[in-house]
């Protein structure tokens, strides 16, 4: 009897731990706490009335009408893990670098917000540089770029995630239909010399391991 | 038998007062007129007509209208509805841009999308082309590629009011995280 009540409120034998900072769990889906997210947006909020954001990643619904309500910003989709899948499914990953340069529209200094996501973890490391580049460009001064940097390498294949925001201290992971791809883990000093030009404004080690890093650009 | 009597009456008291005469012709002269009538008021019972672009038309043109639309065909061009509903049917292909107070978009679109009140892509709807709307719904397995202006007031260039920037979305991922207090 004892030993029933407390495996319902234990963990079992064998039961694996909850990924990073997950407090529940839903179908695939985790909650996970974000320190870097809030600071992201208050930044934003605070460097423009009307502000101009790039999503990196896929396009969800909830995402936009937060940040409509939120910000009531101009959001423009740049899925790049569609295109990281696209050239991963077809063997031209080493083509992407080259596309990454002429792929945004955007002008110099035009840009209050990015939001990588995890996107340089999949990243090649010319293709990473090129948008590095490209994301200094598109930033004007007192722009801020969020992004999520893993501290274990997974060498062959990991899944991509998709980034929700349920709220604006939480994200809910969720399994993306992508092929994903092997992860690269980025030193701090790789990353702070790839975006030359921003500083690192914050920087947070969660209990997963991932690095959530806000990187801004001088105003 | 009702009828009859009441028939009858204006015709065979004509000479003992007008005001039951009065009473009778009235619905009588009225019923020939309102023939017509039943029609128009069923237009304006319905308030909105809406009509259908068949799955075997093509336009390529401007495309104006004050009637809700439901297009199920292929449109290039330019579509303006400014004061109606606009719904791009599953099998609709349209490359135009688009003016509507409200656009459903379940099939496919390539163009700019503008909408004084909301824009709604559906599960397996499509749009290459930038958005303009202070409301925005993308549900989960639809395309979007572009931009999504929700400033406010930028985004009801097409229309007078520019109203508060709230957004919403039909994923199933709207829930608020209950346990959100507990992380770290």
């Amino acid at each position: 009897m004892l030993s029933d009540i407390l495996r319902w409120g234990g963990k079992r034998p064998g039961q694996p731990d909850p990924p990073g900072d997950a407090p529940a769990a839903r179908g695939g889906d985790t909650l996970v706490s974000s320190k870097a997210l809030p600071k992201f947006l208050s930044a934003i909020a605070h460097q423009s009335e009307t502000p101009v954001l790039i999503d990196l990643g896929p396009v969800i619904g909830a995402n936009v009408s937060f940040f409509g309500e939120q910000l009531g910003c101009k959001l423009f989709i740049e899925d790049l893990f569609a295109d990281y899948d696209r050239h991963a499914r077809a063997g031209t990953l080493d083509e992407l670098a080259g596309t990454l340069d002429k792929r945004f529209r955007h002008e110099d200094s035009s840009v209050d917000g990015i939001l990588c996501w995890d996107v340089f973890d999949y990243l090649p490391k010319a293709a990473a540089q090129a948008l590095a580049r490209q994301i200094v460009r598109m930033l004007r001064p007192g722009g801020s770029v969020m992004g999520f940097f893993c501290s274990t390498a997974a060498p062959v294949k990991a899944p991509f995630t998709k980034y929700e925001i349920a709220d604006d201290k939480t994200l809910r992971h969720r399994p993306h239909a992508g092929i994903g791809g092997a992860k690269h883990v980025l030193l701090n000093r790789d990353i702070i010399k790839m975006f030359d030009g921003l500083i690192v404004a914050d920087s947070f080690l969660l209990k997963s391991n991932t690095r959530e890093i806000l990187l801004k650009r001088r105003s | 038998m009702w009828k009859r009597d009441d028939a009858a009456k204006p015709n065979a008291p004509a000479g003992q007062g007008p005001a039951p005469a009065q009473h009778s012709p009235a619905p009588l002269t009225a019923e020939p007129t309102s023939r017509p009538a039943p029609t128009g008021d069923t237009q304006r019972g319905q308030e909105r007509t809406v009509v259908n672009i068949g799955k075997s038309v093509v336009i390529k043109g401007e495309l104006n209208g004050s009637e809700d639309l439901t297009i199920e065909g292929q449109v290039e061009g330019k579509i303006e509805l400014r004061q109606n509903v606009l719904t791009i049917g599953a099998n609709a292909r349209i490359k135009a841009q688009v003016f509507a107070k409200s656009v459903i978009i379940l099939g496919e679109v390539t163009g700019n999308v503008s909408a004084s009140e909301k824009v709604d892509i559906r599960d397996n709807g499509s749009v290459d082309g930038d958005i303009a709307a202070p409301r925005v719904a993308i549900a989960e397995g639809a395309h979007f590629r572009g931009s999504i202006d929700m400033q406010k007031g930028g985004a009801a260039k097409s229309d007078t009011k520019a109203p508060a920037a709230t957004a919403s979305t039909q994923s199933s991922s709207q829930q608020t995280p209950a346990a959100a207090g507990a992380n770290r």
